[in-house]
């Protein structure tokens, strides 16, 4: 289409929208404010829970209850060394380890997985596929209890490399789900190039089809990485002695119903959500891109 | 070569395979074994009992409760959700102004979406534990405090047996809207603009349009969330051990069969009694998500 033509067709399109506008329905300023009053009431329910929570992380534990609107009197910045002497750091670390080892490991296979499923025909493709596609559905309560003794009975209770497998076992059904539908919409004949001049089934997928996937690598990888952060359930179970993030918050509120130190609770709290947050409000196009498109499938 | 073909597929599933088939699909299996056995979980021996584990799950009252619960949070989760997602996706494409009848996204579209859809990124204990801060039953807590400016009466909510799961209800709703409305708002924005303008030389509003056209182009989409939504009302535990008293109460109020299923497996000695309850949510779970994909399927409208 030329130029002319576009901005023939932007201005008759302008036109229309004009008419909409001016022939009816008066009440579209009404309707816009309207809709701004409704949208924000909502984002302000959403928005102040977590600025509270980042204020309370200053404040001592008796302003925290007896004047719950008030900024602290002095900013209590000693509440972020207690809450890290109450082992956070700890937490911070089990969950930096677990996190980067499961992504990492979940990624690699999952996307050798796929690529293999998507592109070499063979007996029981279909049926290894339809089990992984199956796990995505299966509530984890079903498994906990005997996972816990398989878990345990392979020495791997709260152990680093025992919560790495358990996490890519259960991230791998929707990774290789998501990426067996990426990797059949990628071209063939660059692969089949490579395969001419010699390049192993090895090299193709490393050299070749990494590098093309990139896009939903990128994708299901904050997808992963998210869910691997905040996941809860499993760690809570089998790693009871090597708390991560999550987990450790949740005792923390635990303990503190007894001992009281809520600023120290509130410090935690800004702990595991400021990079988190900060991380979203950066890419938040691709993370909210990544958390939706399996969905959208 | 195709000796080397074999090798390399073999070679390229089978790390991942053994570590699904140890961690996902045996513990999967065993439950449904369990479930027919009287194993404590402490000692290595048991003896299978039929189906006394799901004829006992008949009479446990308590797990009645949870059963109840997890209903109820079945029926008003994902309705409530999937509809406050639907109105905030309408206002933010219709209140836009120019645009024809409901394309042009209101001025502050990005803004409203990143704020939204920020509770998803958040790990479930955060939540809950500023949640069960700010539910504080004293009169100075956050929610009351907000409640004494309108002059009225504070609640109990969290220690209040009559309102804890509404408090559960309430914050699930809370942290999910924002992801549907996105979900809605990226399936919408994919509906051809001919289909809206056709709408509106027909003469229809804003409001009759969202109704019969737009909705029912999201039909799929719609479905696919009352699912997943179905699914997150099923298991709840995270939220419930973390905010809850008890957790569970006040008064076993927000037992759900998850909380049922951790506490009879790992601190009561009845890993079998538990597996029975696994495989219950197990069914469960299939059977609404077979239902609402057959009832609600509505012939696709392709595009």
């Amino acid at each position: 289409m030329s130029v002319t033509e576009q901005r023939e067709q932007r201005k008759r399109q302008e036109q229309r929208d004009r008419r909409t506008t001016s022939t009816g329905r008066g009440g579209d300023t009404g309707i816009n404010v309207l809709s701004h009053v409704v949208l924000l009431g909502w984002a302000v329910m959403v928005m102040v829970p977590f600025i509270w929570a980042l204020v309370a992380s200053t404040k001592t534990s008796r302003e925290i209850f007896s004047e719950p609107w008030s900024l602290p009197e002095t900013p209590q910045w000693d509440n972020f060394s207690s809450a890290w002497d109450k082992g956070v750091g700890d937490y911070l670390l089990n969950s930096i380890i677990v996190v980067t080892g499961g992504v990492l490991l979940t990624m690699l296979l999952g996307s050798m997985i796929a690529y293999v499923l998507a592109r070499y025909p063979f007996r029981g493709n279909r049926a290894i596929y339809y089990l992984f596609a199956a796990g995505m559905m299966f509530p984890v309560f079903l498994a906990i209890v005997p996972l816990f003794f398989v878990v345990q009975g392979l020495g791997m209770l709260s152990t680093y490399h025992g919560l790495i497998l358990v996490y890519v076992a259960y991230s791998l059904p929707f990774t290789v789900f998501f990426m067996h539908a990426f990797f059949r919409t990628l071209p063939t004949e660059i692969a089949e190039a490579a395969v001419v001049d010699g390049c192993s089934h090895t090299g193709v997928f490393f050299r070749v089809m990494v590098p093309m996937a990139k896009p939903g690598l990128l994708s299901i990888g904050i997808f992963n990485v998210l869910g691997q952060w905040n996941q809860f359930v499993l760690p809570v179970f089998l790693s009871p002695e090597k708390p991560v993030l999550a987990q450790g918050i949740a005792n923390l509120l635990a303990s503190q119903r007894y001992e009281g130190d809520w600023g120290a609770l509130f410090a935690a709290l800004t702990i595991a959500m400021v990079p988190v947050v900060v991380v979203y409000l950066v890419f938040y196009r691709q993370v909210q891109a990544g958390l939706t498109s399996g969905t959208l499938k | 070569m195709h000796h080397g073909r074999y090798r390399f597929i073999i070679g390229f599933l089978l790390p991942g395979i053994v570590i699904y088939a140890i961690f996902v699909i045996s513990p999967f299996a065993q439950a449904f074994h369990y479930s027919l056995t009287d194993w404590t979980g402490i000692s290595p021996e048991f003896e299978y009992v039929g189906l006394q584990n799901f004829e006992r799950l008949l009479d446990d009252s308590l797990f009645h409760t949870a059963l109840k619960n997890n209903l109820l949070l079945l029926v008003f989760v994902p309705f409530a959700t999937i509809l406050l997602a639907l109105v905030y996706a309408f206002l933010l494409n219709v209140g836009g102004g120019r645009g024809s009848a409901g394309i042009r996204g209101i001025r502050g579209n990005g803004f409203y979406k990143l704020a939204f859809f920020m509770p998803q990124v958040l790990s479930v204990p955060v939540i809950a534990v500023i949640w069960a801060v700010i539910l504080d039953p004293r009169p100075t807590g956050l929610a009351n405090s907000v409640l004494g400016w309108f002059g009225l009466d504070r609640l109990g909510w969290l220690a209040d047996p009559n309102l804890a799961l509404w408090c559960v209800i309430w914050v699930l709703v809370w942290g999910s809207v924002g992801f549907y409305l996105v979900l809605f708002n990226a399936a919408m924005s994919s509906i051809p603009r001919d289909i809206f303008e056709a709408a509106a030389l027909d003469g229809a509003g804003r409001y009759v349009t969202f109704i019969r056209v737009t909705v029912p182009l999201l039909w799929d989409t719609i479905q696919t969330s009352w699912v997943y939504l179905a699914i997150l009302a099923l298991d709840a535990y995270a939220l419930v051990q973390v905010m809850t008293v008890g957790p569970g109460g006040p008064d076993n109020s927000t037992q759900v069969i998850a909380l049922q299923i951790a506490q009879n497996g790992f601190n009561f000695g009845r890993a079998g009694y538990a597996s029975a309850m696994g495989v219950v949510l197990f069914f469960l779970t299939m059977l609404i998500a077979a239902a609402m994909l057959r009832a609600t399927r509505r012939e696709r409208i392709e595009y």
